[in-house]
């Protein structure tokens, strides 16, 4: 599992002077499955191209197994591509489109069928091979796509966004294939996504990318619990990110009181970002001691309710099972636990506030972001 | 609505009616009349002292789609790689020449060739022996290719201008280097162009009298030629008629046969 596959140093590219990818540095193990999560513009389409050999960065250079492949041109990387709608061949049929890459390593014919069937198997289009392309619908056009990158045994598959043009439902189903198959062919997957959920669910490792940067890299779980700032902490699911001061080790202080935290290793009285999760505040009817704040807002989402709440001025999102009324005034409770502390970065104060709850937060949640990312 | 949307073919519909089917009616009656207006099919016999001349003018056709594809096919490529203002440019040049009459060009070309012409006063006043350039097949073929290139360049252009870039970098992707994109996509995926681009040369080609008839010679008349002087001349209207029937039949099963090459029938200009 540890063997490295892919290494990036250094990695910078710029389009017409504009600067896309600042310096990055990418470790990708075999076996493993890596997403790049970040807004569109972050990049993550750029490093995947780099990789794919689409793109030769301004500066930087990309490792396969310890060899440097800068110049390598893409038909000579074992290195296979699920593109962005797919880019199958329009002129060929199920079977000729699968059957593309291994025509081109002149592969007897026996293996080429037989590899195809099994593949098609996999992918649950047995019978569809003599269908003409666009007779597919968008699920099966996906997974002719995954087969036909598939078939050719890669070290690597790239996947740019696979599941963009997909319904939610489709898409569900897909991500739980995907990661089947990359569990079962023990293939290296490098995923690109700007849907925070699908990194989650799927990756071994999560890479979040904004202007250009990584900002972090992790499991889903560290990436969670443990952002490194407030830009993390807010793409990654929905964050209150609140100024705070670390009064010592295990003692911060905010909204006027001090809480028992786990994070140390910060300066005395060091001014932070502190990262409360929505689901981790308990509201209830409010008893001196707790932080004082008044209901706004009230959304009825099925398993919860998403909670609005005022304090001074600030907008806290909350989301609990319990009711309160509108327009009551409440009292937080918050576990040590779910205390998280941040290095102040330059996202401090960008995000974490839901005051503009009615327009911002619902355009995050409600609309799919344009899955077209920068093509150069 | 669909009556009201049908209701806008009406001026086309009559404009066929009126200068395509009836026409090709008294075309097709006069192919199988005599002079005495009685059906006979001898005039239909009398084609066959001209099978040579039909044979010439299909080969000499399909040698001009030829060259004009090979020609036009690396122009269109270019052309379509070019940035969008740069190919308007380029799109203008090929179309400018027609612009001008197509008698014109072929006059012009004409005094380009003659014995006395621009080219061997060129040659002569180069101390070069004069050539013979003229009145030959060769020449039929250069005033073809000349005056139709711009109908193979342009659809040709159309498909390649459409080509997803995806597409080239999928299989480049898949292990294919730079020929084999070409062979493998490119060319596979041009096809209705190809397909389009020949037919709109070779139809125009096959039946054409006035190039032949200035730039070929005696011996090199095509059956446009056969066909105007049957009319002209010879004021045998029903052996004109039932040849340019003939020949409307060939060029329909050629063009049949090549779209059997499209498969599904991708090619919207037939």
């Amino acid at each position: 599992m540890s063997k490295e596959l892919i290494r990036l140093t250094g990695i910078s590219m710029e389009y017409d002077g504009e600067a896309v990818l600042h310096s990055i540095d990418l470790d990708i193990n075999d076996g493993e499955f890596v997403t790049l999560l970040g807004p569109s513009g972050c990049g993550k389409t750029t490093t995947l191209r780099i990789i794919g050999g689409f793109e030769t960065p301004v500066s930087g250079d990309v490792y396969f197994e310890g060899k440097r492949i800068n110049d390598l041109p893409p038909h000579k990387r074992k290195v296979n591509t699920i593109f962005q709608k797919y880019a199958l061949f329009p002129h060929l049929n199920v079977f000729e489109n699968v059957a593309f890459g291994l025509r081109i390593q002149k592969l007897p014919e026996a293996e080429i069928r037989q590899r195809i069937f099994d593949m098609l198997e996999l992918v649950n289009l047995r019978g569809y091979e003599r269908r003409n392309i666009n007779a597919l619908s968008g699920g099966q056009q996906q997974r002719v796509a995954i087969a036909r990158a598939l078939v050719c045994r890669p070290r690597l598959l790239l996947l740019d966004e696979p599941l963009g043009a997909l319904d939610l439902r489709l898409r569900k189903d897909m991500q739980v294939e995907l990661k089947r198959l990359q569990q079962q062919l023990g293939i290296t997957f490098l995923y690109v996504t700007h849907d925070q959920e699908e990194a989650l669910s799927m990756s071994d490792r999560v890479v979040v990318m904004d202007k250009g940067l990584i900002q972090q890299i992790g499991t889903p779980e560290d990436i969670y619990n443990e952002p490194r700032n407030a830009f993390v902490a807010d793409f990654i699911g929905e964050s209150n990110i609140i100024d705070g001061v670390m009064l010592r080790d295990r003692l911060v202080e905010f909204c006027g009181r001090k809480f028992d935290c786990l994070d140390s290793g910060f300066g005395a009285n060091e001014p932070v970002d502190v990262v409360i999760r929505p689901e981790d505040i308990d509201i209830i009817p409010y008893r001196p001691g707790l932080i004082k704040g008044t209901v706004s807002n009230i959304t009825f989402k099925g398993v919860h309710y998403e909670f609005i709440v005022d304090v001074d001025g600030f907008k806290w999102l909350v989301q609990s099972t319990d009711y309160q009324e509108l327009g009551s005034t409440v009292g937080f409770v918050i576990e040590s636990d779910a205390i998280h502390i941040m290095k102040k970065s330059e996202y401090s104060g960008v995000f974490g506030d839901y005051s503009s709850f009615s327009q911002e937060y619902d355009e995050d949640t409600a609309a799919p972001e344009d899955s077209d990312e920068e093509q150069g | 609505m669909k009556n009201k949307a049908k209701l806008l073919a009406t001026p086309y519909l009559v404009w066929m009616v009126i200068f395509i089917v009836v026409p090709l009616g008294v075309v097709v009656y006069f192919a199988f009349t005599g002079d005495d207006g009685k059906f006979t099919l001898s005039n239909l016999g009398e084609i066959t002292t001209y099978l040579p001349t039909f044979f010439d003018s299909l080969s000499l056709a399909a040698v001009s789609a030829f060259i004009c594809l090979l020609i036009g096919y690396p122009t269109a490529y270019v052309i379509a790689k070019a940035p969008a203002n740069r190919q308007r440019f380029l799109i203008m040049l090929i179309m400018l020449p027609m612009c001008m009459s197509f008698l014109l060009r072929t006059l012009a070309l004409v005094a380009m060739l003659e014995d006395q012409g621009i080219i061997n006063n060129l040659l002569w006043s180069l101390g070069l022996n004069r050539v013979s350039l003229i009145r030959r097949p060769s020449a039929v073929i250069l005033g073809m290719v000349y005056n139709y290139l711009p109908y193979m360049i342009m659809p040709l252009h159309s498909v390649l201008v459409k080509m997803d870039s995806r597409l080239i970098e999928a299989s480049q992707d898949l292990g294919c280097n730079g020929f084999k994109v070409f062979s493998k996509v490119i060319l596979p995926m041009s096809v209705p162009g190809i397909i389009s681009g020949v037919t709109m040369v070779f139809v125009p080609a096959v039946s054409t009298f006035y190039i032949s008839k200035k730039l070929g010679g005696t011996s090199t008349a095509m059956i446009g030629d056969i066909i105007e002087s049957q009319f002209k001349t010879s004021y045998n209207l029903n052996v004109g008629a039932a040849m340019s029937l003939v020949l409307m039949v060939i060029v329909l099963i050629c063009m049949g046969i090549m779209n059997k090459f499209t498969g599904d029938g991708e090619v919207d200009l037939l």
